[in-house]
């Protein structure tokens, strides 16, 4: 049922969403919303939407209370400090946690960000429509009458008036009685697109180049999965070789080993040739890693896998190269100098947190 | 039960309950509005709740977001609204669908208590409209005044604009503690102004008029025409060096009102957002009286008459949980109930007056009963006449204060954390009034609205002890400048020392 209050309520989810936008970049880089993201929606902490009044510093005021203690003891649990503690206003201080659908939160993050929407690369089945016939109505054409149930209809009706006679059973269908057959028009969806995402967990890769690789993925994965109707995310994580991980070990994996990119490639061009025909899949292909490569000969190795094997196939192919103090950097001037004019390799730096949001533009902002 | 009552959509076996509890409650002695039921579903009474029980109110979004936050916390199971009622006559009070039978009693006779006590208590006076002509009950028609407000906001906005109106009530909400709750107690100064000498009058001051030598021909160069306007003229002079207010003024809200140079929409906003604050004053300056009266009430009207023997666990179970106390915040229902009861306990004891005063023999007190079973009258006088700072002031006694396990705390900078810090009375008693003090909101008041000579508004903390918090401060100081359209300048203390913040529309200053 519709309530007054739903306007006022609409207009609060509307300031919301102006703070929210305005304050997107320190989200983003703070990556606070990943913990609390549950299936489809995130709920975002939102301070000071409050609206100000004079009022006291909280720490000189304290207040009055009942129970037991002594002098010195601590109220409650440290972190459950009270406000104020004004008797009789129940206002304590708390920051506010909206919930905000992830289709929302893309499209906050698209008008952020100015991202233009993903040009289908017109060989995906967008979803198929199917008309079935699953249902039944009363009225409809003769050519679709469900005899069945109209006969069944038919004998309820009399058994129940008492007009059904065992020995004589003749049912005669009134117009009420009638049932025809009608369709439902279904969409299927159809998962048009993938990510592929590749990353170096080599012992140059730390915990916080990881978090950066998490924070963005998130993001892209947001910006994606509202562009595309079925969105499926694959993991491959690479030192000197490469193996397919689900996303929990993706980010949590850390090995010792050398780095040789090619064998994540090498992966990727086999999955996508298993799994993904080219004709009905939109796949994203993202690899981060620190820069840091065995030799130039993979270097080299990783380029022809490129040219023949993955930019075919992909819309686009976007490096991420996460800078860490062990990394040499070189992976990224590679990649430059053999694509420099391929639209379909997209490269980014990014330094430390505050520059995800600039490389998730640089990725996502050519709507590919 | 009034005819009025009678015509609620109440289902008929709360009904019954109302007219029996109702029928108790009187038989008591409490004396209340007619109070009329209704039952709502949850959301509709988070929706009401959320508009402060109010349904029709000016379109705000902050309705929106207590809404948000009551649907979250009900539909998370963290807390529900058992009863909500409004101030009016007829009063309105509801009830959740859905709640037990006994439930739906405890909230019918806690409703008796607060109709009583918005009837009776003096502070709720002030949310009078009038008197009916021929009965003399005073009039609260509120429900409509808040649909008036609603009505007139809207009309503003379909001229103005939503944003634009949303906006300048957001500024007004800033201002919205910036009320004297006293002003309407406030007698007239008792020497009328046009009583009093002019100043020209008064020996040493003369007007002044043209030289004359020869006493008939006074006059003749000094006439009456001329000596007005002398006298005029003398009076502009006085009045431009007078600053207004000439008494630094509490009520910031009516100064602007009288004084900002604000256009209609504004002037609307603005008396709409003063008048609602200070209908709900009263409500926050007798919280600790009216839920302890309330819950006086619904006690012993459940227990003496209206709860069935199978319904007493239930009713003890809700009880506790109403009167449960926690360390972080004191529970106005269980400090009143208490404060209540001790005052009864001492008035059918006889334990007052300059004997009891005096008598320090501790075996003497604690056996002293006069049986003079004044208590009850005594606790009707009390809802009458205090507000809570009154109340703890007067009554607060040190026995209670011990029986309750009272204490104050603090915030401790060793520990970083809210601390005990002492049971001792005299502290414990002056922190808990501070806290009453203007309903836990600083005192501030206008100085000057032509501060500097510049048409800027200068305000005043009165600084007891703590300080402002400078972020919040100067939001408001922004805010206030809006309604101003002129520099505004708050004097306060920070860590002891004078400070002046200013907002000049652009920047912040601080100054010491």
């Amino acid at each position: 049922m519709s309530l007054r209050v739903d306007q006022d309520h609409a207009r609060f989810k509307q300031i919301i969403r102006g703070k929210i936008r305005q304050n997107l970049r320190r989200f983003i880089s703070k990556g606070e919303l990943l913990g609390k993201q549950g299936k489809e929606v995130v709920s975002i902490p939102i301070p000071q939407i409050d609206i100000p009044r004079f009022r006291f510093t909280d720490k000189q005021g304290g207040g009055v209370s009942q129970g037991d203690g002594d002098p010195g003891d601590a109220l409650g649990k440290p972190g459950e400090q009270p406000g104020t503690g004004e008797a009789g206003q129940g206002e304590g201080q708390h920051v506010l946690e909206v919930d905000v659908s992830l289709s929302d939160l893309a499209e906050i993050l698209g008008e952020e960000l100015a991202l233009p929407n993903i040009e289908d690369k017109g060989k995906s089945k967008i979803a198929s429509k199917r008309d079935r016939y699953v249902g039944l109505r009363k009225v409809g054409p003769n050519s679709l009458r469900h005899f069945r149930r109209t006969f069944r209809q038919a004998l309820i009706r009399q058994i129940s008036l008492g007009t059904y006679d065992g020995k004589k059973p003749v049912i005669i269908p009134v117009r009420d009685d009638l049932r025809y057959r009608s369709f439902k028009t279904e969409v299927e969806p159809v998962a048009n697109a993938v990510i592929l995402y590749m990353m170096d967990v080599s012992g140059s890769m730390g915990d916080e180049q990881k978090e950066i690789v998490r924070i963005e993925s998130f993001w892209i994965d947001t910006w994606l999965r509202h562009q595309y109707q079925g969105l499926e995310t694959r993991f491959i994580i690479h030192d000197a070789v490469a193996r397919e991980v689900d996303r929990d070990t993706f980010f949590k994996t850390r090995e010792s080993g050398g780095t040789m990119i090619s064998s994540a490639y090498k992966l990727a061009a086999d999955m996508i040739e298993q799994s993904y025909p080219l004709d009905e899949w939109n796949i994203y292909l993202f690899h981060f890693s620190d820069g840091d490569n065995w030799s130039v000969d993979d270097t080299l190795l990783c380029v022809n896998l490129m040219k023949e094997k993955l930019l075919p196939a992909a819309n686009c192919f976007c490096y991420g190269q996460v800078e860490s103090p062990y990394g040499s950097g070189q992976f990224i001037k590679d990649l430059d100098e053999h694509f420099k004019n391929d639209e379909r390799v997209l490269t980014s730096e990014i330094k430390d947190r505050d520059a995800i949001v600039d490389s998730i533009k640089e990725f996502l902002g050519k709507g590919k | 039960m009034s005819q009025f009552a009678l015509k609620t959509s109440l289902p008929s076996y709360l009904r019954d309950e109302q007219q029996k509890i109702e029928a108790h409650a009187k038989g008591y002695g409490l004396d209340f509005f007619a109070t009329m039921f209704e039952v709502l579903p949850y959301d509709h009474m988070n929706e009401i709740a959320s508009y402060g029980g109010f349904p029709s109110r000016y379109p705000h979004w902050r309705f929106g977001m207590a809404y948000e936050e009551l649907k979250k916390s009900s539909e998370y199971g963290l807390s529900t609204i058992y009863e909500m009622v409004i101030n009016n006559s007829p009063a309105v009070a509801y009830l959740l669908e859905g709640n037990s039978l006994v439930d739906q009693k405890i909230v019918m006779a806690h409703v008796y208590g607060h109709v009583d006590f918005f009837k009776n208590n003096f502070a709720f006076a002030s949310t009078d409209q009038g008197k009916n002509p021929e009965t003399g009950a005073p009039i609260r028609k509120w429900i409509d005044a808040m649909a008036n407000h609603g009505a007139v906001i809207r009309r503003w906005a379909n001229r103005v604009g939503i944003e634009k109106i949303e906006a300048f009530i957001d500024d007004c909400l800033s201002l919205e503690n910036l009320i004297d709750p006293h002003r309407p107690h406030a007698r007239k100064s008792v020497t009328d102004s046009a009583l009093e000498e002019p100043s020209y009058d008064k020996p040493g001051e003369e007007l002044p008029r043209l030289r004359v030598d020869r006493d008939y021909m006074e006059s003749y160069i000094n006439p009456d025409a001329y000596m007005q306007a002398q006298r005029k003229k003398v009076e502009d002079e006085a009045s431009k060096q007078k600053k207004t207010p000439e008494e630094p003024d509490r009520d910031v809200m009516g100064f602007l009102l009288e004084h900002a140079s604000l256009e209609a929409w504004e002037r609307d906003v603005l008396a709409v957002v003063r008048r609602e604050a200070y209908y709900f004053a009263p409500q926050a300056q007798t919280k600790i009286m009216n839920e302890g009266w309330a819950t006086y009430w619904h006690s012993k009207i459940l227990t003496e008459k209206a709860a069935e023997g199978s319904e007493i666990i239930d009713y003890a179970d809700r009880c506790a949980g109403v009167l449960a106390t926690t360390k972080e915040r004191l529970n106005p229902y269980k400090l009143g109930v208490e404060l209540y009861r001790h005052i009864e306990e001492r008035w059918n004891k006889g334990q007052f007056g300059k004997e009891w005063d005096e008598c320090d023999d501790l075996a003497t007190r604690q056996s002293w009963d006069r049986r003079l079973g004044l208590g009850r009258k005594k606790i009707f006088e009390v809802r009458s006449h205090y507000t809570d700072i009154t109340f703890i002031d007067e009554f607060l006694t040190p026995d209670f204060a011990a029986e309750q396990k009272l204490f104050a705390f603090g915030w401790s900078n060793k520990n970083d954390r809210f601390e005990v810090e002492t049971r001792q009375f005299q502290a414990v008693k002056k922190k808990l009034l501070f806290q009453l003090t203007n309903a836990g909101n600083p005192v501030v008041s206008v100085e000057d609205k032509n501060h500097k000579n510049r048409g800027e508004l200068l305000l005043s903390h009165d600084h007891q002890g703590i300080d402002l918090r400078q972020d919040y401060a100067q939001a408001v100081l922004v805010a206030l400048e809006r309604v101003w359209h002129r520099p505004v300048e708050l004097r306060t203390l920070v860590e002891g020392k004078t400070v002046y913040l200013r907002f000049d529309g652009n920047a912040h200053k601080v100054k010491t």
